[in-house]
């Protein structure tokens, strides 16, 4: 745990430093639901979607940060560096899936208020405790997931094409449980809580490519 | 790619490898510093097999490559507190190293902005950071000026005491440092044997 918060902690460090990730994550999320305002020529939308602009906007965000998550690693030799050390390598996974997961959080804590302004019908307010819980949980598949795919893509010539050709399918049903989780409650005098057969599948989904990340990790830092 | 290369280092020792670029020189040390995984043969560093007992041997080496294993956007001393806190070494370590190269002054610029030389000399420190027993070192001295060279010298020196493995283009230097040479030429192993005993005529063609 000391090694991931270590890694973790550089990472922070270095986006406060950069500012190569997050800024291109919130300016593309804000310009995309500025796209759907007037594509769709609605003022404004609710229920389902709402909920599929939402998720689809947040998730194409989360590509530009997947495709970017290890590229330091590549480029500067962190790879190299880390696998020198004598530590346990899913401290690296832990570190960038929970960076990926901060990246994400601070991306809706913005893009979630924006999509209100600009294109959501009814108030975000009541409904906010259970959107959190599903865009928790998607987050956490996006994370996952998303540090995989990254560990794999960043090896390859075409990391930008990699990333979201492996990422994009394995992530359709973190998609599907997000928008089908908040599309209820993306609609006028919605229940405050969310559908909690989606929850429960987005949980499993979490859990599920948890593991697998964790047992397959070691293998993809090998030569 | 390393063909037929069969050679023993002894402890304490200094094993000098020349050859021309492409040689084989940096595939080597990457295999030796669990890297790169050998298709065929056997590796034995501290008497562990790689690459599956890596793990037991990472940690107890250093490697100072051709790309200094540095992020551009930190200081040089985040770098290095960085890499300590990977290996577990305290944060005076970091001060002390920072010190012996001459970069205690420079020790909060972004790498990015450090000359060659600075790099290298901050590359050495973090080679060197938690006094490793196998110093794996490909071209140490590249960028370096005179001066820095001697400030460079007793971290990855032979009065450092690590067993080294060392390639350099300038055969002279390498020799003077080495106990053991070993030649390198399309991943083949051309020579191996004392320094004094290297034919001269055999290192002009290696790098012919």
């Amino acid at each position: 745990m000391r090694t991931a918060l270590t890694v973790l902690r550089k990472d922070l460090l270095l986006e406060l430093r950069g500012l190569e990730t997050l800024p291109a994550m919130i300016l593309f999320a804000i310009v995309t639901f500025v796209i759907f305002h007037f594509g769709l020529n609605r003022d404004t939308i609710d229920g389902q979607l709402a909920a599929g602009v939402l998720t689809v906007t947040l998730l194409f965000a989360a590509m530009l940060g997947i495709n970017r998550l290890f590229v330091a690693e590549r480029e500067q030799g962190g790879f190299d560096a880390f696998l020198l050390a004598p530590v346990d390598r899913s401290a690296l996974l832990i570190a960038k899936a929970t960076a990926l997961f901060l990246f994400l959080v601070v991306l809706e804590v913005i893009a979630v208020p924006a999509f209100g302004l600009l294109l959501l019908g009814p108030s975000l307010s009541p409904v906010l405790p259970g959107l959190i819980v599903v865009l928790a949980l998607g987050d956490v598949a996006l994370a996952v997931i998303g540090t995989l795919v990254s560990a794999i893509a960043v090896q390859t010539r075409a990391r930008d094409l990699i990333g979201p050709i492996i990422g994009l399918p394995l992530l359709l049903p973190a998609l599907i449980g997000m928008a089908r989780g908040a599309g209820p409650l993306l609609v006028a005098h919605a229940s405050s809580s969310p559908p909690g057969r989606w929850v429960a599948i987005l949980a499993l989904y979490d859990l599920v490519f948890a593991l697998l990340s964790y047992a397959v990790f070691d293998f993809l830092l090998e030569d | 790619m390393l063909r037929d290369v069969s050679l023993q280092v002894p402890a304490g020792s200094t094993l000098a490898v020349l050859g021309r670029n492409g040689a084989g020189k940096s595939t080597l040390l990457r295999i030796l510093a669990t890297l790169l995984r050998p298709h065929a043969g056997e590796v034995l560093v501290f008497g562990e097999a790689l690459p599956r007992r890596g793990f037991a041997v990472r940690g107890r080496l250093g490697l100072l490559a051709h790309d200094p294993l540095l992020y551009r956007d930190l200081s040089a001393r985040e770098n290095l507190s960085y890499h300590a806190r990977l290996h577990a070494v305290g944060l005076g370590r970091v001060e002390e190293l920072l010190h012996a190269v001459g970069m205690s002054g420079r020790a909060d610029e972004p790498v990015r902005l450090l000359s060659r030389g600075l790099v290298q000399r901050l590359a050495v420190c973090r080679a060197v950071l938690h006094a490793p027993s196998l110093l794996l070192l490909d071209e140490p001295l590249a960028n370096l000026d005179p001066a820095a060279t001697e400030l460079v010298g007793p971290l990855i020196g032979r009065e450092a005491g690590a067993t080294r493995v060392l390639t350099s283009h300038d055969p002279q230097a390498a020799l003077a440092e080495a106990d053991l040479v070993l030649g390198l030429e399309d991943g083949r192993a051309a020579f191996l044997t004392s320094p004094d005993k290297v034919d001269p005529g055999a290192v002009k063609r290696l790098y012919a």
